[in-house]
Protein backbone atom coordinates (compact mmCIF):
# COMPACT_ATOMS: atom_id res chain seq x y z
CA UNK A 1 0.00 0.00 0.00
CA UNK A 2 2.89 2.35 0.64
CA UNK A 3 4.23 2.30 -2.92
CA UNK A 4 3.08 4.83 -5.48
CA UNK A 5 0.82 3.76 -8.30
CA UNK A 6 -0.19 5.36 -11.53
CA UNK A 7 -3.66 5.62 -13.00
CA UNK A 8 -2.89 2.66 -15.26
CA UNK A 9 -1.91 0.51 -12.26
CA UNK A 10 -5.00 1.24 -10.20
CA UNK A 11 -7.54 -1.58 -9.93
CA UNK A 12 -9.95 -1.40 -12.83
CA UNK A 13 -12.04 -4.48 -12.10
CA UNK A 14 -15.13 -2.45 -11.27
CA UNK A 15 -14.80 0.11 -14.02
CA UNK A 16 -16.90 -1.67 -16.65
CA UNK A 17 -19.67 0.69 -17.83
CA UNK A 18 -22.42 -1.85 -17.15
CA UNK A 19 -21.34 -2.40 -13.57
CA UNK A 20 -20.82 1.31 -12.99
CA UNK A 21 -24.35 2.01 -14.20
CA UNK A 22 -25.73 -0.76 -12.00
CA UNK A 23 -23.90 0.58 -8.95
CA UNK A 24 -25.10 4.14 -9.56
CA UNK A 25 -28.73 3.18 -10.27
CA UNK A 26 -28.88 0.88 -7.24
CA UNK A 27 -27.19 3.51 -5.07
CA UNK A 28 -29.81 6.05 -6.16
CA UNK A 29 -32.76 3.69 -5.80
CA UNK A 30 -31.82 2.33 -2.36
CA UNK A 31 -29.54 4.60 -0.31
CA UNK A 32 -26.45 2.60 0.67
CA UNK A 33 -27.07 -0.22 -1.81
CA UNK A 34 -24.09 0.86 -3.93
CA UNK A 35 -21.83 0.37 -0.93
CA UNK A 36 -23.46 -2.90 0.11
CA UNK A 37 -22.99 -4.21 -3.44
CA UNK A 38 -19.27 -3.45 -3.18
CA UNK A 39 -18.89 -5.14 0.21
CA UNK A 40 -18.75 -1.90 2.21
CA UNK A 41 -21.35 -3.31 4.56
CA UNK A 42 -20.96 -0.98 7.53
CA UNK A 43 -21.07 2.20 5.47
CA UNK A 44 -23.95 0.88 3.39
CA UNK A 45 -26.00 0.03 6.47
CA UNK A 46 -25.48 3.50 7.96
CA UNK A 47 -26.68 5.13 4.73
CA UNK A 48 -29.54 2.65 4.41
CA UNK A 49 -30.85 3.69 7.84
CA UNK A 50 -29.89 7.37 8.07
CA UNK A 51 -31.04 8.71 4.71
CA UNK A 52 -34.52 7.13 4.49
CA UNK A 53 -35.06 7.98 8.17
CA UNK A 54 -34.18 11.60 7.49
CA UNK A 55 -36.61 11.57 4.55
CA UNK A 56 -39.36 10.05 6.71
CA UNK A 57 -38.82 12.70 9.39
CA UNK A 58 -39.13 15.34 6.67
CA UNK A 59 -42.52 13.92 5.69
CA UNK A 60 -43.58 13.74 9.35
CA UNK A 61 -42.65 17.41 9.73
CA UNK A 62 -45.18 18.31 7.00
CA UNK A 63 -42.55 18.91 4.35
CA UNK A 64 -43.50 19.16 0.69
CA UNK A 65 -42.26 17.09 -2.23
CA UNK A 66 -41.86 19.77 -4.86
CA UNK A 67 -43.06 19.33 -8.45
CA UNK A 68 -40.66 19.72 -11.38
CA UNK A 69 -41.67 23.27 -12.22
CA UNK A 70 -39.46 25.02 -14.78
CA UNK A 71 -41.07 28.43 -14.19
CA UNK A 72 -39.71 28.63 -10.63
CA UNK A 73 -35.99 27.73 -10.52
CA UNK A 74 -35.85 27.31 -6.73
CA UNK A 75 -38.81 24.92 -6.72
CA UNK A 76 -37.21 23.06 -9.62
CA UNK A 77 -33.93 22.67 -7.72
CA UNK A 78 -35.86 21.55 -4.64
CA UNK A 79 -37.64 18.96 -6.77
CA UNK A 80 -34.31 17.60 -8.04
CA UNK A 81 -33.04 17.37 -4.45
CA UNK A 82 -36.22 15.57 -3.32
CA UNK A 83 -35.85 12.98 -6.07
CA UNK A 84 -32.27 12.20 -5.07
CA UNK A 85 -33.41 9.86 -2.33
CA UNK A 86 -34.76 7.26 -4.81
CA UNK A 87 -37.20 4.58 -3.71
CA UNK A 88 -38.43 6.37 -0.54
CA UNK A 89 -39.46 9.27 -2.78
CA UNK A 90 -41.34 6.98 -5.17
CA UNK A 91 -43.10 5.25 -2.26
CA UNK A 92 -44.06 8.62 -0.76
CA UNK A 93 -45.53 9.72 -4.11
CA UNK A 94 -47.49 6.48 -4.42
CA UNK A 95 -48.89 7.04 -0.93
CA UNK A 96 -49.79 10.65 -1.75
CA UNK A 97 -47.52 11.82 1.05
CA UNK A 98 -45.52 15.04 0.92
CA UNK A 99 -48.32 17.43 0.09
CA UNK A 100 -46.84 19.88 2.62
CA UNK A 101 -48.72 22.01 5.12
CA UNK A 102 -47.50 25.57 4.67
CA UNK A 103 -49.16 26.77 7.86
CA UNK A 104 -47.42 24.16 9.99
CA UNK A 105 -44.56 25.60 12.02
CA UNK A 106 -42.32 22.70 11.02
CA UNK A 107 -43.02 23.06 7.26
CA UNK A 108 -39.63 24.61 6.43
CA UNK A 109 -37.85 22.07 8.62
CA UNK A 110 -39.66 19.30 6.78
CA UNK A 111 -38.59 20.69 3.41
CA UNK A 112 -35.01 20.97 4.64
CA UNK A 113 -34.96 17.37 5.87
CA UNK A 114 -36.48 16.09 2.61
CA UNK A 115 -34.11 17.99 0.33
CA UNK A 116 -31.03 17.27 2.44
CA UNK A 117 -31.79 13.53 2.44
CA UNK A 118 -31.81 13.61 -1.38
CA UNK A 119 -28.65 15.71 -1.61
CA UNK A 120 -26.81 13.46 0.84
CA UNK A 121 -27.79 10.48 -1.29
CA UNK A 122 -26.23 12.20 -4.32
CA UNK A 123 -22.96 12.35 -2.35
CA UNK A 124 -23.35 8.69 -1.40
CA UNK A 125 -23.88 7.79 -5.09
CA UNK A 126 -20.68 9.66 -6.02
CA UNK A 127 -18.80 7.81 -3.27
CA UNK A 128 -20.10 4.46 -4.54
CA UNK A 129 -19.04 5.49 -8.06
CA UNK A 130 -15.53 6.33 -6.84
CA UNK A 131 -15.26 2.96 -5.11
CA UNK A 132 -16.42 1.18 -8.27
CA UNK A 133 -13.78 3.08 -10.26
CA UNK A 134 -11.08 1.91 -7.86
CA UNK A 135 -10.31 5.45 -6.73
CA UNK A 136 -10.88 4.64 -3.08
CA UNK A 137 -9.06 2.10 -1.00
CA UNK A 138 -9.60 1.84 2.77
CA UNK A 139 -7.49 4.45 4.49
CA UNK A 140 -6.64 6.86 1.71
CA UNK A 141 -9.51 9.25 2.31
CA UNK A 142 -8.89 9.41 6.06
CA UNK A 143 -5.31 10.37 5.38
CA UNK A 144 -6.28 13.07 2.90
CA UNK A 145 -8.71 14.47 5.45
CA UNK A 146 -6.02 14.59 8.14
CA UNK A 147 -6.82 11.29 9.81
CA UNK A 148 -4.54 8.43 10.79
CA UNK A 149 -5.48 5.96 8.07
CA UNK A 150 -2.95 3.71 6.39
CA UNK A 151 -0.63 5.25 3.86
CA UNK A 152 -2.39 5.50 0.55
CA UNK A 153 -1.22 5.20 -3.01
CA UNK A 154 -0.75 8.50 -4.83
CA UNK A 155 -3.98 9.76 -6.38
CA UNK A 156 -3.83 11.10 -9.94
CA UNK B 1 -50.13 19.82 13.27
CA UNK B 2 -46.65 18.85 14.24
CA UNK B 3 -45.39 20.57 17.35
CA UNK B 4 -41.65 20.27 17.80
CA UNK B 5 -38.83 22.25 19.34
CA UNK B 6 -36.86 24.21 16.76
CA UNK B 7 -33.67 23.66 18.74
CA UNK B 8 -34.03 19.88 18.89
CA UNK B 9 -34.94 19.72 15.21
CA UNK B 10 -31.72 21.58 14.49
CA UNK B 11 -29.78 19.13 16.67
CA UNK B 12 -31.43 16.19 14.88
CA UNK B 13 -30.62 17.69 11.48
CA UNK B 14 -27.00 18.32 12.49
CA UNK B 15 -26.73 14.76 13.77
CA UNK B 16 -27.98 13.17 10.53
CA UNK B 17 -25.80 15.29 8.28
CA UNK B 18 -22.75 14.76 10.51
CA UNK B 19 -23.20 10.99 10.59
CA UNK B 20 -23.42 10.74 6.79
CA UNK B 21 -20.46 13.09 6.26
CA UNK B 22 -18.34 11.27 8.85
CA UNK B 23 -19.08 7.85 7.34
CA UNK B 24 -18.26 9.19 3.87
CA UNK B 25 -15.03 10.85 4.99
CA UNK B 26 -13.57 8.30 7.41
CA UNK B 27 -12.98 4.58 7.22
CA UNK B 28 -12.16 3.72 10.82
CA UNK B 29 -15.32 3.36 12.98
CA UNK B 30 -13.71 5.13 15.94
CA UNK B 31 -12.73 8.07 13.73
CA UNK B 32 -16.22 8.11 12.23
CA UNK B 33 -17.80 8.46 15.69
CA UNK B 34 -15.31 11.16 16.70
CA UNK B 35 -15.81 13.13 13.46
CA UNK B 36 -19.59 12.85 13.67
CA UNK B 37 -19.57 14.11 17.26
CA UNK B 38 -17.29 17.02 16.48
CA UNK B 39 -19.27 17.99 13.39
CA UNK B 40 -22.57 17.85 15.29
CA UNK B 41 -21.15 20.08 18.03
CA UNK B 42 -19.76 22.48 15.42
CA UNK B 43 -23.07 22.65 13.53
CA UNK B 44 -25.09 23.28 16.68
CA UNK B 45 -22.53 25.65 18.24
CA UNK B 46 -22.21 27.83 15.14
CA UNK B 47 -25.99 27.94 14.63
CA UNK B 48 -26.52 28.85 18.31
CA UNK B 49 -23.93 31.65 18.21
CA UNK B 50 -25.26 32.99 14.89
CA UNK B 51 -28.78 32.89 16.30
CA UNK B 52 -27.80 35.09 19.22
CA UNK B 53 -25.75 37.42 17.00
CA UNK B 54 -28.79 37.95 14.77
CA UNK B 55 -31.14 38.41 17.73
CA UNK B 56 -30.90 42.25 17.97
CA UNK B 57 -31.50 42.76 14.23
CA UNK B 58 -35.07 43.04 13.00
CA UNK B 59 -35.81 41.42 9.63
Amino acid sequence: MGSKSTAAERPRAGAEPGRLALVCILAWLIPGAGHLLQKRRDKGLVFLVAIPLMFAIGLWLSGRLFPLEWSDPLVFLGAIADRGVGLPYLIARLMDAGAGTVTDQSYEYGNTFLMTAGLLNFLVILDAFDIAMGRKTPGNLSERAGGTGAKAPAQR
Amino acid sequence: MTTTSHFWLMVLYALFVSVVFAVLMRDDPREQVRSAGLMTLAFVGVAYVLGWLMYPFPL
